[in-house]
């Protein structure tokens, strides 16, 4: 999908060396319309053998039982399972009516860490990047005390829901019951929500959406803001559009916790193997090829997608590259988001939530109770389906 | 007489087919669709489905985007429908005038729209109102006014998606009423004139009475297709910013095909085939009865 789908092309010559009698053809999906192109052709019986597939669409397509478990197959392919970052293994694993099962292999990760102007925090009199919330509020403060009203602390664009994800991430779980009803009223997520929108309501952070801020490399360049919440990706986008004279001025930290280094999200894509498919032999060898660090390697050298394999990590071109270690050590601290098919939706909604909050439209109290109850009404299914499976086990 | 009836019936079978097959029996699986809570757990188990009775339909008129949607449909509609069919009879009264020439030229080119694909000329007209580059923003600047953020300002979505929708679809509706306007016949205006009648006498008491049948039926065909708004937003903004361009119709196509509640979407065209409908036939009342006629 996406890019991936143009650099695979380039690792292929390698598999077909060692499998010639395997042809594999690719086909490139736009982001945009992978999803639902999947979906319809899980319908239609059209499914590829194999997919690349984002990690939090897991839970949907084994919930559509289309996907092959690959614990016996990792297994007997030797593939060191606890060599992948553990909370990114974690989001392959589901559990089903025979316990839990691993349904993909981590193929890249993605998770949120901090980017931050070393030069204005040094000149606010912070020299280390901030470990807990509260020096992260001392650290925003000192900044905006010395600039002046043009300069904030934090960039968190109203319209992404992974800053305050990962603040909640940090405080708990986010459902209760078996992922059956919500529990953003309950005291963890109404801490992270009023850590999140207190740094609006402060000054710290502007209530801007991404899409108002037309620049955001421009605007980091000139010193809008100090800290930004942001992905992998960004290590290439700040090389490359940031001038010249900034690029010294700025580092990427793991996300400050409530009391020290936090967790953040396991983001990724992963890749899978479908039930349907009448080769999966074949196809897994080609998940077992991508799989293996070395391929990793090249993998991040044509896309600088980070690999979720410890041992990948000791290349050169990875092991001594400096943005990418505030990466390192943050993907030992992720976790998965709640492995259900609606949990996409929901992340939304919270967000909706916290945009209110933010705008004042709505206090604390009223944005989380009605967010439960709009969360509570989206999974009745859910509660239906576990009490069906309850009173059909119960009556054998 | 039985005999005609039987090869009546006979010539008319393989239409009745085609329409029965493609048309009613899809209505009536929709309508039982949205009586059944069908998501992705029944397409994974079809033992899981519900009947739900009208269930979909009383929280659909409690979802708060929905009545958004239908909110930024209306305003697609009672907008972009008055502007879409004057520019189309502007331009139909201006080829139809005895002075305009090349006449076939441009009928061509006001056509040539209708004919594009929406997705390729969307991509160009993203180009004309983008922000910084686009053609638009930049002859606005020249005569000193502000850059405008077309697509991404809550306030400006809408009005773009309405400027870019009446200039694929005017050509229509213009080849309709020039066929209309090339029915009347030129002694009636030379009486007129010789009555004394002025142009714009002779457009309100001649030209807008012989074309009122006309227009009615160019109104519902394009209320019909502009209640029905969906590539245009899907194409330009994807339903954003802070959701002012989702319509009924994209809304549908959400909750369908990206979360595939298929029970609650087909209730959702149900009921936009409920609106349609009923505006419809509150059109047709003018058809029968024109408003304005000399008792």
């Amino acid at each position: 999908m996406g890019r991936e789908a143009e650099v695979v092309a380039e690792l292929l010559p390698a598999f077909k060396a060692r499998h010639p009698q395997i042809e594999v053809r690719v086909q490139q999906l736009p982001w945009t319309a992978a999803h639902e192109k999947l979906l319809t052709a899980y319908a239609g019986g059209s499914l590829p053998d194999l997919c690349q597939l984002g990690n939090t669409w897991l839970p949907e397509l084994t919930a559509l039982d289309a996907l092959e478990p690959l614990d016996a197959r990792a297994r007997e392919a030797g593939i060191a399972t606890d060599d992948y970052f553990a909370g990114i293994l974690d989001t392959n694993r589901m559990s089903t009516a025979n316990g839990d099962r691993l349904f993909g292999l981590p193929w890249y990760v993605d998770t949120r860490v901090l980017f931050y102007r070393t030069d204005l925090l040094r000149e606010a009199g912070h020299s280390e990047p901030p470990q807990s919330w509260a020096e992260w509020v001392g650290a925003m403060r000192a900044v905006r005390q010395r600039g002046g009203a043009s300069r904030y602390g934090v960039l968190l664009p109203l319209n992404e829901p992974d800053p305050l994800f990962a603040m909640a991430l940090q405080q708990g779980p986010l459902l209760n019951d078996d992922a059956t009803r919500g529990a953003f009223a309950q005291p963890g997520f109404r801490r992270a929500l009023g850590f999140y929108t207190s740094l609006f309501h402060e000054g710290l952070a502007p209530a801007l959406g991404a899409a108002q801020i037309s620049n955001v490399w421009d605007e980091f360049a000139r010193g809008l803001f100090t800290f930004y919440v942001s992905g992998p990706w960004n290590i290439g986008e700040f090389r490359r559009r940031l001038p010249r004279e900034r690029q010294q001025d700025w580092a990427t930290a793991p996300l400050p916790g409530p009391d020290g280094p936090g967790v953040s999200t396991a983001g990724g894509s992963s890749l899978v193997l479908f039930k349907g498919s009448p080769r999966k032999d074949a196809a897994w060898r080609l998940i077992a090829f991508l799989s293996e660090p070395e391929t990793m390697q090249r993998f991040h050298a044509l896309t600088g997608n980070l690999p979720p394999r410890r041992s990948a990590w000791q290349a050169p071109a990875l092991a001594a590259d400096v943005p990418s270690q505030a990466f390192a050590s943050q993907l030992e601290r992720v976790r998965a988001a709640p492995k259900i098919p609606e949990w996409e939706r929901i992340f939304q909604e919270m967000q909706g939530a916290a945009e209110r909050v933010v705008h004042k439209t709505q206090g604390i109290d009223a944005a989380t109770v009605q967010l439960d109850a709009w969360v509570d009404a989206l999974l009745e299914k859910r509660r239906w389906l576990r009490a069906r499976t309850t009173a059909v086990a119960a009556a054998r | 007489m039985r005999r005609v009836v039987v090869i009546g019936w006979a010539l008319a079978a393989p239409a009745l087919v085609v329409i029965l097959v493609f048309f009613a029996v899809p209505v009536v699986m929709g309508l039982s669709l949205s009586l059944t809570d069908f998501d992705l757990y029944a397409l994974a188990d079809l033992s899981t489905l519900r009947f739900v009775g009208l269930d979909n339909y009383a929280r659909l008129l409690q979802t708060p985007l929905f009545w958004q949607a239908l909110g930024n449909t209306l305003y697609f509609v009672a907008i972009g429908v008055p502007v879409s069919i004057g520019l189309s009879l502007g331009a139909a009264l201006l080829l139809n005038a005895r002075v305009a020439k090349w006449q076939p030229f441009f009928r061509t080119a006001l056509f040539a729209p209708v004919v594009t694909t929406v997705v390729a000329v969307a991509v160009i007209w993203r180009y004309l109102l983008h922000t910084r580059y686009g053609l638009i923003n930049q002859t606005l600047g020249s005569i000193g006014i502000d850059p405008i953020d077309w697509l991404g300002d809550p306030h400006w979505s809408m009005p773009s998606i309405i400027l870019f929708a009446a200039w694929k679809n005017f050509g229509y509706n213009m080849i309709i009423l020039l066929a209309a306007l090339q029915a009347v016949p030129r002694e009636i205006y030379e009486s007129a004139r010789v009555d004394g009648a002025g142009p714009m006498r002779q457009f309100t008491d001649l030209t807008f009475p012989l074309l009122t049948p006309t227009l009615v039926m160019v109104g519902i065909m394009t209320l019909a297709g502009y209640f029905q708004l969906f590539a245009e937003p899907y194409v330009m903004t994807q339903g954003g910013p802070l959701r002012s361009t989702v319509s009924v119709l994209y809304f549908m196509y959400e909750e369908g095909f990206r979360w595939w509640n298929l029970g609650y979407a087909s209730a959702v065209a149900f009921m936009l085939f409920f609106i349609i409908f009923v505006v419809s036939a509150g059109l047709l009342r003018f058809d029968r009865d024109p408003a304005g006629s000399p008792a």
